[in-house]
């Protein structure tokens, strides 16, 4: 296949692997898509929390490591940032197998055009031909959700790619079923003239949290930083110690509050149990009170000089 | 032993030669000249126009063509050959940009150019193009560059150039002169794209078409009254260098 594109080579009748022609539908022989089965077993999840984002100092990755099937957890450790090139990196969500197959072939073409052109594409050339290779299975059920960042000759680049064909360019991308709840922090805490630290903290944060929501995202947070000199994997860190633990400098605002303690299972839940304050209300007896409750740890973010919200 | 050899172009020849594409190159060197010069930061491409019958529309005469906006060819050969290959390169300047989303370098296009003449060296049933391109313009990393193909699909760089008819003079022209001192501004290096054409071209600038592509900027065509001139422009400092020498030897 990859001789034919290169140098329009037939391979012989009886040889040629079952690939479909431009516009075709790659389906087994004679069968009307109808009548396709519908595919049994567990469904195919899309659980996972990936985000993107671009800032001045380069892109950074970072995705929770659950493999999820179901309601059963196929791998806990599983990579779902998965670099492309010296300066590209990928995070993937959908489905996992069609995720890991289709960087292959994107790894496999960009490095054919790198040899025939002398250089690689950029980010936004990369992108463009992997939507362009997804569309054409468009409708046959792959579920590809991924944000391609890198750093090409115009510096930082950022693009989202769905399996229906979608490209997006853009800042700040979160893909999968925890991808709301890393909006949220996301949302809240991106700049572009960030440091390279708030940055780092940011993306776990957002992780951490849609990890501690998200029943299909957990284990530990990926993070890799793509910078002028390629890409870097900055950190695996348990998602649970990253929620729990302190944050790290960069985030006036959180330092010194603690993170939301663990509902009580001896006491029973009082009136101010519910919602996100969670004040001394059925704490347990050795948890540390939070200085402050989570609605104004939300609200002082980075307004830390204001003060308290009384 | 060539007549045996020549019919179908995909036989050799017992000593290697491929002669139907010799003849292609035959067939450019019948071409009217085209001459190309690569500045510090301007690309030059000047063609000898052929003298237009009384009631033929000039401008329907075209030997410069733009591909796209940073880059443009002139070619010496057959003008309907041309055009198929115009066209050719012209789609796929347009392809690559929709599907690598970044316009073509200089050398993508020649290569482009230079491998489609080549398959139809190698293919049955099918002659070469009987054209030699000269292929100029500006890539992202805002370099200059001049590149040539010919009929057989190989290409080369340049930094000064020229095909067709009296190419051999003008090359030998330009190797005299082409230094940094003629090449340093856009305006000189202009002046040196003429002054070769002149040292062939009958009755001087009115049968000269000039083009020049600058950093970021599209082509742009001179006129016939731009291009007079500089032809004005070149007599007078020919004639001054002349008095100059004259002095001297006084």
């Amino acid at each position: 296949m990859a001789l034919e594109s290169v140098c329009s080579w037939r391979a012989p009748e009886g040889l040629r692997p079952r690939l479909p022609g431009a516009g075709d539908w790659a389906l087994p022989g004679g069968r009307a898509p109808r009548a396709l089965p519908q595919p049994q077993g567990p469904a195919l999840a899309h659980g996972t929390t990936t985000l993107a984002f671009r800032f001045r100092h380069g892109v950074i990755a970072a995705a929770d490591t659950r493999s999820s099937c179901g309601s059963y957890v196929a791998c806990p450790a599983s990579q779902k940032v998965i670099p492309v090139h010296r300066h590209l990196v990928g995070t993937t969500s959908g489905t996992s197998a069609d995720c890991a197959t289709w960087y292959r072939i994107l790894q496999r073409e960009l490095r054919l055009r790198a040899l025939r052109e002398g250089r690689l594409p950029s980010v936004a050339g990369a992108a463009k031909l992997l939507a362009a290779m997804l569309f054409r299975y468009r409708g046959l059920g792959l579920c590809v959700a991924t944000a391609l960042g890198g750093w090409d000759q115009a510096g930082p680049a950022l693009f989202y790619v769905y399996s229906d064909g979608t490209l997006l360019a853009g800042d700040v991308f979160s893909a999968g079923s925890g991808s709301p709840y890393a909006y949220g922090v996301l949302d809240r805490g991106y700049r572009y003239d960030m440091t390279v630290q708030e940055a780092y903290c940011l993306a776990r944060r957002a992780v951490a949290h849609a990890a501690r929501r998200d029943a299909y995202s957990g284990g530990s947070v990926d993070l890799y930083h793509v910078k002028e000199s390629g890409w870097e994997r900055v950190s695996r860190e348990d998602a649970c110690a990253l929620y729990a633990g302190p944050q790290e400098a960069g985030d006036p605002g959180e330092e010194a509050a603690a993170p939301t303690p663990e509902p009580a299972l001896l006491s029973p839940p009082g009136p101010g149990a519910h919602g996100s304050n969670r004040r001394g209300a059925g704490a347990l007896p050795g948890a540390r009170k939070p200085e402050r409750g989570w609605e104004e740890r939300a609200v002082w973010g980075r307004h830390a000089d204001r003060g308290p919200r009384e | 032993m060539a007549a045996r050899y020549d019919r179908a172009i995909t036989v050799f020849s017992p000593d290697g030669h491929l002669f139907q594409v010799e003849y292609a190159q035959e067939a450019v060197k019948k071409g009217s000249t085209a001459v190309g010069i690569r500045g510090t930061d301007i690309v030059v491409l000047g063609v000898e126009k052929k003298s237009v019958a009384k009631l033929q529309d000039e401008r329907t005469v075209r030997k410069i063509c733009a591909l796209d906006d940073h880059v443009c060819m002139a070619f010496a050969g057959l003008t309907a050959d041309a055009r198929i290959v115009i066209n050719r390169a012209r789609v796929e300047c347009q392809s690559h940009k929709l599907t690598v989303e970044d316009p073509v370098t200089v050398e993508y296009i020649t290569r482009f150019i230079a491998t489609l003449k080549q398959k139809y060296t190698q293919s049955n049933g099918r002659r070469p193009f009987g054209i030699s391109a000269l292929i100029v313009g500006f890539d992202d990393d805002g370099i200059p560059r001049l590149y040539q193909t010919d009929p057989s699909g190989t290409y080369h760089a340049w930094k000064a150039n020229a095909i067709g008819r009296s190419a051999k003079t003008v090359r030998e022209f330009l190797e005299k002169n082409y230094t940094e001192g003629t090449i340093a501004t856009d305006s000189e290096a202009i002046k040196l794209a003429i002054r070769a054409l002149l040292e062939v071209v009958q009755s001087g600038g009115k049968n000269i078409e000039l083009a020049i592509i600058r950093r970021n900027q599209p082509l742009k065509m001179f006129s016939a009254k731009e291009i007079e001139s500089q032809v004005v422009d070149i007599e007078r400092e020919k004639e001054e260098a002349e008095k100059k020498k004259s002095k001297k030897t006084i």
